[in-house]
């Protein structure tokens, strides 16, 4: 990491950011975004200390108006005493890695009122998420905030890997029969805890609404019933309709939450996922390793299946790095 | 160990509306492999204060094509000092007569691209600020 | 003009060449009027504003001396977004980029000694449009020129705003509300007043492609049409005073097609589509801008030379007026020896060319017609993508595109396109990627607006503050706020009221916004 004038260790950093200095809190975050030891030592630290905080995941289509919609949420959190964080999504470029992060002109409103928002790119993770995102979510988490609002990249499909990162899901949609037919492909009905149709002033917001609850109807035949049902609600996120029920909406789903094994359950969801997508990380570069030591074309008694066994053999037998 | 992004912000400060230069600004630094942290149109120095402390950015880049410039530059170089974050370059852009360059750099501007800056020069002023070794760890 | 019209070596020339439809015929390819510039040349309208009103009015002053013909205002930003020169958001800017306006006593300064009854003004103003259209009025009025003598233009022009340059006040919708209020206002009360001019300009500065800069001018064009036939006017009580504004970029044939094709496409949606049947409503008439954006920082006399083969561009291209830029503007504002250059680039082709002796001379030419033809189909294209979208109707196809961020990512890619190309070398800009020797060590004369304006001018709005009676202002904002809130209420003789009353132009747009509320853009880099 580039040298700063302001370069602290991760204990020092974390001291001050939990004093209050968002400064600090913001280093911390490019330590975690950057990974390595340092990230690590960060992760060590924060681990004991989150928990606390209520961690809401929003997705939706790009175009649906998420980052208009998290704006308003955090500014009336912020307005009425909290403490909120964002934790925003954008894709990295798969060509040059870098990214163009666009969600704060939504959120003028909320930085005017105080809420902490951070721009992250997905650094060629896929599914929506920053593999950093757990972790910046611990370093806030630590530092105070509370509640987290994480919102995903807003590329092609809804993103569905933000339920494993959430303790309460929102998914936004916009009129357009579209929009629900997406949504039940993706796989949101499994991961939605709430419904919100947004740009409610939009011709066909009675259709979308109509057709999400007629989906929820047909899904409950199989499964989830009565207090699981997610809610589905309106809003025009622009004109800040319909937002508080939202927020309130999202604060009942965690009462719930905590007052049963939910919270549980989905924290240790959290934990898994976050496992595996590190063991996933580890696992490529330890592929990457293995193979920069095979000859090109591999060798001409060996199938390709055959050379992968021997080579997934190494793995297995030798620890890490093969 | 991969190199972490050079992360910018980028915003408008005043009112003028003209952001086709900065657009392509953002997208020529996000080609060069940075992080841009676009804030757009009609941004104040709280506003951009604010974003560059919470997103730990290494360099800040203004636009202005205003002829406001000598007002308004000095005031967001003096904004991120009080705020303590003066160890981060001020890049300004936009419509800025030559002569104006020796009074922007004596307010601690870092950097001034004119009207005529080339993608290469754009990615070479932003590393240059930063130091050599910028890029990379 | 010249019943005949000889060329230099004395021969005689015909005042148009070619079979019909000739100009002056539908649908207007070759020009609105038979005899185009023989009969009358273009208006040299040359764009002024900047400091205080009293600064501008002598710049006016001058221009009319030296042989221009119509007035062209330009506000400074907080002007432009609706803000007083006392506003926080204000400073730095205030008659920097244009003139400042806060009242009706700065309207009043910039028009002193000047007849309001003889001259056309055209202000460059959009989301404040209405406001300032109102104080214009009053000060003719308190002058005592009736508003029906008064002739001018309004840019008026929002939806392009929301796409392009971004100086929006309040949602689309209320927006174009107060696009259609200043229609029916002026279609009743100001016969000679062009009351919106749909502006390319804009759109391409911004980046757009000649193609698209038709296009997307065009779609708003009709998106206004639409917008006044709901609001209850008859086609042919508006269209004829609408008028429109493009750029002249350097792709010389290109720029010429674009602006036969508009007046085609025009012609045939008015008659076919919207059903208009006075021939006024059908002949597309322009304004053109040499391509501000085009001009180099870099050896900047070289901008004579682009800025005269742009207007020529132009002319040729039928244009009814022209302003050509001075060749200083990549640095700061015009000095005013480059903005009289400037004005004599068109002179010389008026008056030594000789392309004025002949309606559409290169009406005919194989390429030329092809030109016109393929940017025709390709503005057709998007006119049936909008139409999709808006479900048959072009407005609404239209403020779909603005809410989705699909016209601004539209530029967004050819501005960016283009770039790479200038960059990878592909496209020669002379003096900046090719032929760059010869631009050491000049530093020319620039105009600076200094800090001592922006304190002059909030004196000005302090004192205007100060004599006025401020139970009237209340009176009238009350009523600016009532209308507003009444969608089928014509806000302007509220505006008139206000501004007569002394309201701020910032006072005015505040209670707009507390109806109206504020717009965040879709944001696409």
């Amino acid at each position: 990491m580039r040298p700063r004038a302001d370069d602290r260790a991760p204990a020092g950093l974390l001291a001050a950011a939990r004093g209050g200095e968002r400064r600090a809190a913001a280093r911390l975050l490019t330590i975690v975004e950057h990974g390595g030891p340092a990230a690590e030592e960060v992760a060590e630290a924060t681990h004991p200390l989150s928990g606390g905080a209520h961690v809401v995941g929003i997705t939706g289509a790009p175009g649906s108006g998420k980052s208009t919609l998290v704006g308003v949420l955090a500014t009336r959190l912020t307005e009425a005493g909290g403490r909120p964080a964002v934790v925003a999504v954008d894709p990295s470029s798969p060509l040059t890695g870098g990214a163009i992060l666009g969600d704060r002109v939504r959120m003028e409103a909320a930085t005017a009122a105080g809420a902490f928002i951070r721009s992250v790119a997905t650094r060629g993770h896929g599914g929506g998420l920053a593999l950093s995102v757990p972790g910046s979510v611990r370093v806030l988490d630590a530092c105070g905030f509370d509640p987290i609002v994480v919102e995903t990249v807003g590329v092609g499909q809804v993103e569905v890997d933000v339920a494993a990162a959430a303790d309460t899901t929102v998914v936004v949609v916009t009129p357009g029969w579209g929009d629900a037919v997406q949504a039940n492909k993706a796989g949101l009905l499994e991961v939605a805890d709430l419904f919100v149709v947004n740009k409610d002033d939009r011709p066909g917001a009675d259709d979308a609404r109509r057709d999400l609850e007629l989906m929820l109807d047909l899904s409950e035949v199989s499964g989830s019933a009565g207090d699981d049902r997610p809610a589905v609600l309106s809003t025009t996120a622009t004109a800040g309709d319909g937002v508080d029920r939202v927020l309130a909406a999202v604060e009942d789903h965690h009462r719930r939450l905590a007052a049963g094994r939910g919270l549980v359950e989905r924290r240790a969801r959290r934990y898994d996922a976050e496992v595996r997508a590190r063991l996933g990380h580890l696992l490529e570069d330890a592929v990457g390793h293995l193979l920069t030591g095979e000859p090109a074309g591999g060798r001409s008694s060996e199938t390709p299946v055959a050379a992968a066994r021997r080579l997934a053999g190494r793995l297995l037998a030798g620890g890490e790095h093969g | 160990m991969a190199g972490t992004p050079i992360r910018v912000v980028l915003a408008k400060l005043g009112l003028d509306g003209h952001d086709r230069g900065l657009k392509v600004v953002a997208r020529i630094l996000r080609d060069a492999g940075m992080e841009v942290v676009y804030l757009g149109l009609r941004q104040t120095t709280d506003t951009i204060v604010d974003a560059v402390e919470q997103e730990d950015a290494d360099v800040v880049g203004i636009s202005m094509h205003n002829a406001g410039h000598l007002t308004l530059a000095p005031l967001i170089v003096c904004a991120l000092a009080e705020a303590g974050l003066d160890d981060v370059p001020v890049v300004i852009g936009g419509i800025v007569p030559e002569e104006d360059r020796g009074e922007l750099a004596a307010a601690g501007v870092a950097a001034v691209l004119g009207p005529g800056a080339s993608a290469a020069e754009v990615v070479a002023s932003v590393r240059a600020v930063l130091g050599a070794d910028a890029p990379t760890s | 003009m010249n019943d005949e019209h000889r060329t230099l070596s004395g021969i005689p020339v015909d005042p148009v060449y070619g079979e019909a439809p000739l100009p002056g015929d539908f649908p207007y390819t070759r020009g609105i009027h038979p005899g185009m510039y023989r009969d009358r040349h273009w208006t040299m309208r040359m764009f002024a504003g900047f400091g205080t009103a009293t600064d501008t009015n002598g710049r006016f002053r001058e221009l009319l001396r030296s042989g221009g013909t119509g007035l062209s205002t330009a506000f400074d930003m907080p002007t432009l977004m609706g803000r007083d020169s006392d506003h926080p958001l204000s400073l730095g800017e205030v008659g920097r980029g244009g003139v400042a306006v806060d009242t009706v006593e700065d309207m009043a300064g910039l028009f002193a000694d000047i007849d309001l009854g003889a001259v056309t003004t055209s202000m460059t103003i959009n989301g404040p449009a209405p406001i300032l259209l109102a104080m214009y009025v009053v000060v003719a009025e308190e002058g005592g020129v009736e508003r029906a003598r008064l002739a001018g233009t309004l840019q008026n022009d929002i939806l392009k705003e929301y796409q392009a340059q971004k100086e929006y006040l309040f949602p689309p919708r209320p927006s174009v509300r107060l696009v259609t209020d200043t229609i029916r206002f002026t279609a009743a009360e100001m016969p000679h007043w062009n009351p919106v001019s749909v502006s390319g300009y804009h759109i391409r500065e911004a980046g757009s492609t000649a193609a698209q800069e038709l296009a997307f001018t065009l779609a708003n064009g009709f998106a206004y049409v639409e917008a006044a036939v709901a609001a209850g006017l008859a086609v042919d009580e508006f269209a004829p005073r609408l008028s429109f504004f493009f750029n002249s970029h350097s792709d010389f044939f290109e720029e010429v097609g674009k602006f036969r094709a508009a007046r085609r496409i025009w012609a045939r949606w008015l008659r076919d589509r919207y059903g208009a049947t006075d021939e006024r409503s059908l002949k597309l008439r322009f304004h053109t801008q040499t391509a501000g954006v085009s001009l180099t920082a870099q050896q900047p006399e070289v901008n004579i030379a682009r800025v005269a083969l742009q207007a020529l561009a132009g002319v040729l291209g039928g244009t009814q007026s022209l302003h050509t830029d001075a060749y200083d503007e990549a640095h700061a504002l015009p000095t005013e020896d480059a903005a009289r250059i400037a004005l004599r680039t068109q002179q010389v082709i008026a008056h030594e060319t000789g392309v004025t002796g002949v309606a559409d001379p290169l009406g005919g030419s194989t390429y030329v017609e092809w030109m016109t033809d393929e940017l025709e189909r390709r503005a057709e294209e998007v006119f049936s993508r909008l139409e999709d979208e808006g479900a048959g109707s072009i407005l609404e196809g239209v403020l779909a595109g603005i809410d989705s961020g699909w016209f601004m990512r539209e530029i967004a890619e050819s501005a960016y396109r283009f770039e790479r190309e200038v960059n990878a070398g592909e496209r020669i800009i002379v003096g900046v990627n090719a032929f760059t020797e010869g631009d050491e060590g000049r530093a020319g004369r620039l105009l600076r607006i200094d800090q001592d304006t922006e304190d002059l001018q909030r004196k000005r709005l302090d004192a205007v503050r100060r004599a006025r009676d401020d139970g009237a202002v209340r009176t009238a904002l009350e009523r600016v706020a009532a209308g507003a809130a009444q969608p089928d209420v014509n806000l302007l003789p509220a505006l008139v009221e206000a501004a007569r009353a002394r309201a701020s132009v910032g006072e005015v747009v505040d209670v707009l916004e507390g109806v109206f509320g504020t717009y965040v853009e879709t944001v696409v880099v």
